[in-house]
């Protein structure tokens, strides 16, 4: 039976990106549906009813949505290259990784880019102790998945739109100097193949930022 | 092979009870602490050092926090047993979504429904509602979330449901009246040993939810 599989996603969101490389690592074919936000298709109002969002997964017509339930998806239908270890345990701190992601980094990464002086120095001194504590977590490792990308290292592609934002808005987060650790880390994630295949081009990445959330004012 | 299982929990949480849930439904022994969250522990900053909370599960020495993954880790330790997933990829990611649902809306509304007043309270009232008759949408016409068998849906929904009458009275409303199905589902739940001897009594939870009122100064 032929597959179909498509991904609804946009340019520049990390969560739509998360599923690419997810697909790409399985070697799974699909199409993929440019979604522009301020007029939402019909078929992504079908697919994702309750949310609304991308990225959506249609597989053989059935939707998948929220990228962290659809990264699992893909783990289990498309066994080979797993993203998510076989221990019950190792598999429990993967989840609670990712989720620590979610939950925890991404909205203070978004909180800092509409955030102004006292406030925004809090909001940077809040996602530096959160990449501390991922620092703790990484340690010696290639990747969090160990020697190869797996589940938390997907989830912490936000990583990649906090060094962008930090460039376009002139805020030092982030650096070599501060996190080795997670630098190290960073340059061996986009520096795998299908990692650096699936990121927005970079250029068209910073104006977008600089366009959208520019206002605010950088701090150092 | 004996497994040693803690539990680090507080009574009247409703994440907590999930894991009384499905440790019940997989018929495991355990030792239950109580923590007092104004007073953590030694053991809980040592085993949740990331989040400081509750519920944690320690197994066999090893902790695993965050409610729906305590539950998953159950489910697959103990997979012989009553299992909570289906084990088709596509009706998994349905529960998981489902359960995520309930985890980014009912928390927050429900607070917002027994700790504020005026016309932030009427929002979150009727959000809740909203939230809560999608969920019930869900359900059509299947006893459990998890079709003939209580799911992971339902662990993660019906622990809620002993907090639904301090909901109602801080709120002025009848959750029956406006999702009657979903209650009937709640009293379907409950006629399972695991669900009842898992949730707290709804007015010893009322109790509480009024001294919290109380120390937040809320009328």
């Amino acid at each position: 039976m032929t597959e179909e599989v498509k991904l609804f996603g946009t340019w520049a969101s990390i969560f739509s990106r998360r599923i690419e490389v997810a697909l790409k690592l399985k070697g799974v074919q699909f199409e993929y549906i440019e979604e522009n936000l301020s007029n939402k298709s019909p078929a992504l109002l079908k697919y994702n009813p309750v949310h609304k969002k991308i990225p959506v997964l249609v597989h053989n017509g059935k939707p998948v949505a929220e990228s962290l339930v659809i990264l699992e998806y893909i783990d289990e239908t498309w066994k080979h290259n797993p993203i998510l270890p076989t221990d019950p345990y190792e598999k429990a701190m993967a989840r609670f990784w990712a989720k620590y992601i979610d939950d925890k980094l991404w909205p203070a990464v978004t909180k800092v880019l509409v955030s102004k002086g006292e406030e925004q120095k809090g909001v940077i001194e809040e996602i530096q102790e959160q990449l501390k504590t991922l620092e703790s977590e990484l340690k010696e490792k290639k990747f969090f998945g160990g020697e190869s990308l797996g589940f938390v290292d997907i989830a912490a592609n936000i990583i990649v739109f906090l060094l962008v934002a930090q460039e376009a808005l002139g805020m030092e987060i982030l650096t070599e100097e501060k996190f080795p650790v997670l630098h190290g880390w960073y340059q061996r994630l986009v520096d795998d193949a299908v990692f650096k295949e699936c990121m927005p081009p970079r250029e068209q990445h910073l104006s977008s930022v600089k366009v959208w959330f520019g206002s605010s004012t950088p701090s150092k | 092979m004996g497994d040693e299982i803690i539990l680090l929990d507080f009574w009247p949480s409703m994440f907590g009870m999930r894991v009384r849930l499905a440790l019940a439904e997989k018929g495991l022994k355990y030792e239950y602490k109580e923590e007092d969250l104004r007073n953590k522990s030694p053991l809980l900053l040592e085993m949740n050092p990331v989040h400081k909370q509750i519920p944690v599960l320690i197994h066999n020495g090893k902790p695993i926090c965050e409610s729906l993954i305590i539950v998953q880790y159950i489910d697959e330790v103990w997979h012989d047993k009553s299992p909570l997933l289906p084990s088709d990829p596509y009706q998994r990611a349905q529960a998981r979504f489902w359960a995520d649902y309930v985890d980014k809306k009912l928390y927050g509304l429900g607070r917002k429904v027994w700790s504020t007043k005026g016309e932030e309270q009427e929002t979150a009232k009727k959000e809740f509602i909203e939230c809560l008759k999608l969920l019930e949408g869900e359900l059509g016409e299947k006893p459990y979330f998890g079709g003939e068998k209580i799911g992971f849906v339902d662990v993660a929904l019906v622990t809620f449901s002993c907090w639904f009458y301090a909901y109602e009275s801080c709120g002025n409303f009848s959750i029956e009246a406006e999702c009657p199905k979903l209650i009937a589902w709640t009293k379907r739940c409950k006629e399972k040993e695991s669900v009842s001897s898992s949730l707290e009594d709804p007015h010893k939870v009322h109790g509480f939810v009024m001294g919290m009122r109380k120390r937040f100064g809320i009328e």
